[in-house]
């Protein structure tokens, strides 16, 4: 072996450039663990739309549909629910619905197409359970409202348009998927109208 | 014969040097007391949960399909995999329970301080890995309450601001908690955690025998070398790597006598652990909770959902807060400020036995404070519930608060020189 004088502005070029080129190495091989773990192709075209018949649909009857595998409530709306959602407003954290969590067609008071029909993923949007519809009993939980939904997992309160009640833990009125009425008896849930 | 083949290895291997330096000549303090068991016994029941884990997943079916009927076949059809199943649930439990008390005692006895931040450390991300490994394992049943329980704690990263939502796509795999997510569930159930759980330990226990344990009296057994006449040193026998650098007083081996101590506390343990495999396995709901007999169904919530009680104290920070993603940062920082204690503790006195009135009732209401929240943790919200709930999750904070603030300049007892036990 030679014993020439080290050249260290080399060695440390060489120490840096092959930790450089090792990271980027580390992180490319990461990319595709990382990335298994996104839904897979079969998850995703789990997700299509999905029809509901409202035909036989009684006033004040909910009818939960599996939408992505989530619970999707069709409830026909009985005048009275309908007359009831001017009264609570002022409870409400966001009687307006201008938090993003319906399309701009159901972005109204009844947050619905039709004023009847009010559609809405029926996952609370504190953490994650699925509301009890409670057509008659909401006055246990809230004075003077005669039906909403109550979350039984931490205590959240929504009026019969899905919208939040002030001081509950779940910050956001819950979610109205993409969905349009076929024809007067079916609607479709997973789609905006005029989208392929 | 035996002594030829000691040599055999010796001569290729560290065998006698190891447990001579980690057993035999062991220098232990000679005061623990019986707190100083549950470190032991966590170490049995982690062997417990990885020995009845591997021979559950023989008959175990990790997809959406075959989950809940696998474990009901183990529970009726497989030669005691009745058995083996409940020593794994109550295993769980147990683990809890054993790591609770000996964290309890790391506090009691000071035994975060410097220099045993490290083992603290080690100890906080055991406590972690632990707590994930429980999660990922009430999934795998595919009752309800695995499945609504999965989907609240899931739905908790949701709360993070602009990647939240993303997150819990990619955790879960799919829109709603499905086959694919039980199945990275149970890959990291039983492989992934349980190696970074075994490696954890290894490390608490390195970290644990090169500063060498604290004891009830917070003294250091470890004297300046030469400090000690030879009259004072115990007559046994150490390893020259304690004894060379240090005076090693008021200690005793390891081995045989804290192994035997701690397999005496072990016998005990085993009293409370087979009552409730044999005759009390549910515990009242409280170890497997009565939805978990009903298969996972993605359309109905059940009416009230609480986690298994080892979660409730934290889940009862979370619902005391009336804001999502608030009430998990409150939720975090409960196990965060536990990590950090060694720090935020500014005071020289270890031991509880030679601290001021005042921190003795700061740790008792801390105490309390754990198991309220835990119990409220168990109950559904109502409003009472939730404002005792706030007012203990205050008190659990202060504890942390009041510490940092008193222990700079706590008025404590004399500390003695040597530790108190003859």
């Amino acid at each position: 072996m030679s014993n020439a004088p080290v050249d260290k502005g080399r060695r440390r070029f060489l120490t840096v450039a092959t930790s450089v080129v090792g990271g980027a190495g580390a992180v490319a091989v990461a990319v595709p663990f990382i990335a298994s773990w996104n839904p897979s192709a079969r998850a995703k075209n789990a997700g299509a739309p999905v029809e509901v018949n409202i035909r036989k649909a009684e006033p004040g009857q909910l009818i939960r549909v599996k939408w992505r595998g989530k619970p999707v409530w069709v409830v026909r709306r009985t005048p009275e629910m309908l007359e009831g959602l001017s009264k609570v407003e002022d409870r409400l954290r966001d009687p307006k619905s201008e938090q993003p969590q319906q399309p701009e067609y159901a972005q109204n008071q009844h947050r619905s197409i039709k004023e009847e029909f009010f559609v809405a993923v029926g996952i609370c949007t504190h953490l994650g359970c699925s509301p009890s519809y409670l057509e008659n009993g909401m006055g246990d939980h809230v004075d003077g409202v005669d039906s909403g939904f109550f979350c039984p997992c931490h205590g959240s309160k929504f009026d019969i348009a899905g919208r939040v009640f002030e001081s509950v833990p779940a910050p956001l009125n819950l979610a109205v998927p993409p969905h349009y009425f076929i024809d007067d008896n079916t609607i479709l849930v997973g789609e905006d109208k005029g989208q392929a | 014969m035996f002594k030829r083949f000691v040599e055999w290895m010796d001569a290729r291997i560290p065998m006698t040097k190891t447990w001579n330096i980690h057993l035999a000549q062991y220098p232990a303090p000679k005061n623990f007391n019986m707190w100083y068991v549950f470190g032991f016994l966590a170490t049995i029941v982690l062997v417990n949960q990885i020995l009845t884990g591997i021979w559950l997943t023989m008959n175990y079916v990790p997809s959406a399909d075959g989950a809940f009927a696998s474990v009901e076949y183990i529970m009726r059809d497989v030669e005691y995999g009745w058995l083996l199943r409940y020593m794994h649930s109550t295993g769980a439990s147990a683990f809890f329970v054993v790591v609770y008390l000996h964290m309890f005692r790391g506090m009691m006895y000071g035994s975060y301080q410097k220099p045993r931040e490290l083992i603290w450390l080690f100890g906080m991300f055991i406590f972690l890995v632990l707590m994930a490994e429980a999660f990922m394992g009430y999934l795998l049943p595919w009752g309800q309450m695995s499945y609504w329980g999965a989907q609240v704690i899931i739905s908790l990263f949701g709360a993070i601001p602009v990647i939240g939502d993303d997150l819990t796509l990619w955790i879960r795999g799919d829109y709603v908690i499905s086959g694919a997510t039980l199945n990275r569930f149970f890959a990291l159930h039983v492989i992934a955690l349980p190696l970074v759980l075994v490696i954890l330990v290894f490390l608490h226990i390195v970290a644990l025998h090169e500063v060498g344990s604290n004891n009830p009296d917070g003294v250091d057994t470890k004297k300046p070398k030469g400090s000690v006449p030879d009259e004072e040193k115990p007559k046994f026998k150490f390893h020259e790597r304690f004894t060379n650098k240090k005076d090693v007083v008021d200690s005793i081996p390891f081995y045989p006598y804290y192994i035997l101590k701690d397999l005496f506390g072990f016998s005990i343990f085993l009293f409370f652990f087979c009552y409730v495999i044999f005759f009390n396995p549910e515990m009242g709901g409280f170890f497997l909770e009565p939805p978990n007999f009903e298969p996972a169904n993605p359309l109905k919530t059940p009416e009230h959902i609480a986690p298994v009680w080892y979660f409730t104290p934290f889940y009862a920070i979370l619902r005391a807060v009336p804001d999502k993603l608030f009430g998990v940062i409150l939720m975090f920082a409960a196990i965060v400020f536990l990590a950090l204690l060694p720090w935020l503790d500014r005071g020289r006195v270890r031991s509880i036995r030679y601290r001021s009135l005042l921190h003795k009732l700061n740790l008792t209401v801390f105490a309390i404070s754990f198991v309220v929240l835990g119990y409220l943790g168990t109950q559904p919200a109502t409003p009472v519930a939730t404002v005792f709930a706030q007012i203990f999750t205050f008190l659990y904070f202060a504890f942390f608060g009041l510490l940092w603030f008193y222990s700079k300049r706590e008025k404590t007892k004399p500390v003695p020189e040597r530790v108190t036990s003859k």
